[in-house]
């Protein structure tokens, strides 16, 4: 599973960034995170606002910073099944 | 906000997080009620409470300095974080129902004049924080939404924001909160269509204009209302837990110059009859960032020792709305001249609204 937290790096994206951490640990999952931060690469993926999670190639949530339960929700739902 | 409040809302969340089936529904809409009944039980309240603090327990002289400063911040303290918790609440359901895709797709056709008007609008409305400035920039652009349109958004957004609303209506009064109001969208459209006249597309990076538009998918269309109610909560955290600690240290600031200074101190240095005094708000405002929630209380203190209304008006609106950690983001994306532009053209904006005031009232 692959998990891209996109931000140009302000707070919110750093918070985001270690909440998405902290989920994957609670979850026990052998997921890494992948910061984006160069707008070119964000701008591709379609989002207007900032901090965006985005998983498995997928914008799942923009512009919040999604607390670690917010997080496995989601990762519970749109992870690809193995 | 004060620590049963803070109670209650704790409470109201704990019972929304455990109530997602439809019985819930009825209680969190009742538990809303009830904070509400205790909000309005609360303001009505802080009249006498600080008063009856200041002078019964404390036992402070009326007339002495530190009797009315201390009243002063006693009174100013629970009444503006009322407000905020109550406006940033109602704002933030407001604005579960625009998100940026939404007003995007009601930007893009329009063309110039109608839509430096509805985009200030909706700038108003529309979730923003200026570290998403860039990218929704480039959405808009994208969009094909003119330059200039784009640019009233990128105005209005900052600058007529509700903390700021709220402190002005609290600190005073609904005729100097509206003029706040009324004047930012009007700078916000008449700035946003004369950069949209000046023909400056080509001070975009050019790479702006090499983006394909790739449209995510926005999953807010059916959003039900409890998870509004949640949005309006987390507005109050996200925001009030923010500004609080400025909002007290303002009026703190604020109060010592109304049982200190003298009055009319400042009318030769802020008052109308120094021509001077707008644009040195207007330069003092613009490296200022984000403290407006501190700035406001002390801006309302110098007001009654003698500024002018329309310097303060000025201030405010450079403190706000031309803020230099925005540029540099937006620097990314525009080149030197855009920028340049974009302040020039404002602040001669925020100029006419200073002498305008000044002028008149």
């Amino acid at each position: 599973m692959k998990i891209q937290v996109l931000g140009t790096g302000c707070a919110k994206c750093k918070q985001l960034t270690a909440n998405a951490q902290a989920a994957i640990a609670e979850a026990g999952l052998a997921a890494s995170v992948e910061k984006v931060e160069d707008l070119r690469e964000i701008m591709k993926f379609g989002v207007m606002t900032t901090p965006a999670l985005v998983i498995d190639g997928k914008v799942r949530a923009a512009g919040k910073v999604l607390s670690p339960a917010d997080i496995r929700v989601l990762l519970a739902k749109y992870r690809e099944p193995v | 906000m004060s620590a049963p409040a803070r109670q209650r809302l704790e409470a109201a969340e704990a019972d929304s997080a455990s109530g997602r089936q439809p019985s819930g529904a009825g209680r969190t809409t009742a538990m809303h009620v009830l904070a509400l009944a205790a909000w309005v039980a609360l303001y009505m309240l802080n009249g006498q409470a600080s008063e009856w603090l200041a002078f019964r327990v404390i036992a402070l002289s009326r007339t002495s300095r530190l009797g009315s400063a201390l009243a002063f911040f006693l009174y100013e303290v629970p009444k503006v974080l009322l407000l905020l918790v109550l406006v940033v609440f109602v704002v933030g359901v407001i604005r579960s129902f625009f998100t940026p895709e939404r007003t995007r797709s009601l930007l893009a056709g329009r063309r110039e004049a109608a839509g430096n008007v509805l985009a200030a609008l909706l700038g108003v409305v529309t979730p923003f924080c200026s570290c998403s400035a860039v990218p929704l920039f480039i959405g808009f652009v994208e969009a094909g939404i003119p330059l200039g349109v784009t640019l009233s958004f990128l105005i209005s957004a900052p600058m007529v924001n509700e903390v700021a609303l709220v402190l002005l209506f609290g600190l005073f009064g609904w005729k100097v909160a509206a003029l706040y109001l009324g004047t930012g969208l009007v700078i916000a459209i008449g700035a946003g269509f004369i950069l949209g006249r000046m023909r400056l597309e080509r001070f975009v990076e050019p790479w702006v204009y090499e983006m394909t538009a790739a449209q995510a998918a926005s999953d807010d269309a059916q959003v039900p209302f409890e998870e509004r109610l949640t949005r309006g909560r987390q507005a109050i955290r996200e925001i009030v837990g923010k500004v609080w600690p400025y909002v007290v240290a303002g009026i703190a600031v604020g109060a010592g110059i109304h049982g200190y200074v003298p009055e009319g101190v400042l009318a030769g240095i802020m008052g109308r009859s120094a021509w001077w005094s707008v644009p040195a708000a207007v330069l003092l405002g613009v490296p200022m960032y984000s403290n407006a929630a501190g700035i406001i209380p002390v801006v309302q203190a110098l007001l009654e020792k003698g500024a002018a209304l329309g310097t303060v008006l000025a201030f405010m609106m450079a403190v706000i709305g031309l803020s230099l950690p925005e540029t540099i983001i937006l620097r990314r994306v525009l080149r030197p001249p855009l920028i340049a532009a974009f302040v020039g053209v404002v602040a001669v904006g925020i100029l006419a609204v200073g002498y305008l005031f000044n002028a008149v009232l």
